[in-house]
């Protein structure tokens, strides 16, 4: 048909257009996920700052962001990322996979695994706490309404559960008594949305349930943003070590010639003053050594269990527990 | 069939015979529905983005990636649109000034993105140009980027809207029939001749219908950029796409100040369409006389 005639043609002249690049203005492109836009935002700046003094080219760092494994999805697809910094391993595992423009043990290029910065899921209740929110065995309280999405759907409501899980398991210390107490916890949950956000808006916008299960980050930006005089966070005793992971996307840095200053971008993010912005942007610092105290303090203490040492690794808690017959699907009967 | 909805003719009167009542509750019913799901959003949107004042409003449009978004969607406007022009145009002579083969065939596949939900219409160009496609080590070999670049959001664009002149063509130039034409080639004019001034001037103010709806949609095209966009912030966010992202980012007043502006421009779509009706509604295609 002439469409694609005309379509080629058309490429080939907007291709001819926009490919030459020049020698002393750097473009990067870094694909990541939805709650680090404004983390990016300060950082690219500051980088290209660095990066000016050390070199004298000026760097443009370009931001994607989106759903974490839609990212992956859409590197695997040829957006040509030449840094990736997503939310789940996982979803790097598949670019990997997929492309094969990064080493298949790429988690083991940069420290900590190759997360600059942590997460965790913690509490965000409305202002005063009502409800006497202090810790998980409140959450299972006849007549608290929980705010999470659905775990199937959703990659951080999987956190949720397995904070939720780590915790009584510790505390009843049987995976039955655990799997009962998250039981109890999903029959409070009055609507579970198919993603995070979806449940921020039930939870904020529409007023619904008594608690919210979120990222700490995400949690501090909501009240950042919606008002300090309507909700307020509270840090669980025990909770779950999310790690972000990024990467430089080799096969692509090359093609670009942009290998020396993605990898630059990435180990520039270890660096104090860094981490301190990191912390200011309520990541939890992953060398939270280096940073002043009086930044951390906005962090609650808690214990932190992670998905490596007791889950065995995404690998073996997906199915176990999401997969179809899986644990939540024992636990969690709709309309109830 | 025109009548029906304009005006209706004596006989006809008994049929629409109902009680004060009746009409009175089913006007009631539309104003409502109206007012509900179309002003009110509207005037919401409006509202929402002029909560912090003016100056607040027009700060959020002059930062550089609202201004980037906003280029980027009437450029992909202005290169999807003349496309479809042509398409549209050859398409809809095709169809109502000869007969062949698999017409009826054509006429469903020009319906086809209608019927498609657009995250589909935009899948398919990963399918075709994605990393892994037949096509993308040709692509690769020549340095051409088709997905998350503009030509991904001029074709995913144009997928979406190519029924858009056609359909407002064809039936128009069916019911006109070939007359005009074979008058003008029996007295001696030239093919192209002919096109230019008999079949298009027939056809022009249904043309301009047809490009006015295709540009309104080519604006406000959600899913099927979303798919092949890449979210680049700054060079490929169109502005439904930059709406969405400001609004994630309780960026609210960012967010409604360009959903404004696409509101803006839907609205004098509306009019100039209102007034296309209004001043040429005999030359647009009897199905539009509504």
């Amino acid at each position: 048909m002439n469409i694609r005639a005309t379509a080629v043609a058309l490429a080939v002249a907007l291709g001819l257009v926009a490919s030459p690049a020049l020698a002393k203005n750097i473009k990067l492109l870094n694909v990541s996920y939805d709650p680090t836009r404004e983390l990016y935002k300060d950082y690219n700046a500051e980088f290209a700052k660095i990066w000016k003094a050390k070199t004298g080219d000026t760097v443009t760092i370009e931001q994607s962001h989106g759903g974490s494994g839609k990212q992956a999805r859409a590197v695997i697809d040829g957006l040509s990322a030449d840094v990736v910094t997503l939310a789940l391993e996982g979803d790097i595992d598949e670019i990997a996979k997929g492309t094969r423009k990064l080493p298949a043990n790429w988690v083991q290029a940069l420290p900590n695994h190759s997360s600059p910065y942590t997460s965790t899921i913690v509490f965000l209740v409305r202002k005063g706490n009502p409800r006497k929110i202090k810790d998980w065995d409140d959450l299972i309280r006849p007549g608290i309404e929980v705010i999470t999405p659905n775990p199937k759907t959703s990659g951080g409501a999987r956190w949720n559960l397995l904070a939720a899980y780590a915790y009584a398991q510790k505390k009843y210390g049987s995976e039955a008594a655990a799997k009962d107490f998250v039981g109890k916890l999903y029959r409070n949950v009055p609507v579970l949305d198919t993603g995070a956000r979806g449940s921020t808006t039930t939870f904020v916008q529409r007023g619904i349930g008594h608690v919210l299960l979120a990222w700490e980050n995400e949690a501090f930006l909501a009240i950042e943003e919606l008002g300090p005089d309507k909700f307020e966070i509270v840090t669980p005793t025990l909770s779950i070590l999310a790690e972000p992971s990024v990467a430089v996307v080799e096969g692509n840095a090359k093609s670009h010639g942009t290998t020396a200053v993605a990898k630059a971008y990435l180990e520039n993010l270890y660096t104090p003053a860094s981490q301190k912005l990191i912390a200011e942007h309520y990541y939890r610092p992953s060398r939270p050594d280096t940073v002043d105290p009086a930044v951390l303090k906005r962090f609650g203490k808690l214990e932190l269990v992670n998905i490596r040492d007791d889950f065995g690794g995404w690998a073996k808690a997906q199915p176990k527990f999401f997969g179809d017959g899986g644990i939540f699907d024992q636990i969690y009967k709709p309309g109830r | 069939m025109a009548n029906l909805f304009g005006r209706v003719p004596i006989g006809l009167r008994s049929a629409v015979n109902e009680g004060a009542f009746t009409r009175l509750t089913l006007i009631l019913i539309a104003v409502v529905f109206l007012a509900l799901f179309l002003i009110m959003p509207l005037i919401l949107v409006f509202v929402e983005a002029l909560r912090q004042g003016a100056g607040a409003y027009f700060e959020a449009l002059k930062d550089p990636d609202a201004l980037s978004a906003m280029r980027l969607t009437l450029t992909v406007a202005v290169i999807a649109v003349p496309f479809n022009i042509v398409f549209g145009l050859a398409a809809s002579w095709a169809i109502a000034k000869f007969d062949f083969r698999g017409k009826n065939l054509l006429i469903s596949l020009i319906d086809l993105p209608f019927s498609v939900s657009p995250v589909i219409s935009g899948l398919v160009w990963v399918l075709l140009f994605g990393s892994h496609s037949v096509l993308s080590p040709w692509l690769q070999a020549h340095d051409i980027q088709i997905l998350f670049a503009l030509p991904g959001l001029v074709l995913a664009t144009m997928f979406v809207t190519f029924p858009f002149v056609a359909r407002e063509l064809i039936p128009l130039m069916q019911e006109q029939g070939t007359t005009d034409e074979e008058a003008a080639l029996s007295l001696g004019a030239s093919g192209l001749q002919t096109f230019w001034h008999v079949t298009l001037p027939n056809v022009r103010w249904a043309l301009v219908y047809g490009v006015l709806l295709c540009t309104a949609r080519a604006i406000g095209e959600f899913g099927a950029v979303s798919v092949v966009s890449g979210h680049i912030r700054g060079q490929t966010n169109t502005m439904p796409l930059h709406v969405e992202i400001l609004y994630n980012e309780y960026s609210f007043v960012g967010a409604f100040a360009v959903a404004s502006v696409l509101a803006l421009l839907a609205l004098v779509t509306l009019g100039i369409k209102a007034v296309l009706e209004w001043r040429y509604g005999n030359q647009l295609a009897s199905g539009h006389r509504r």
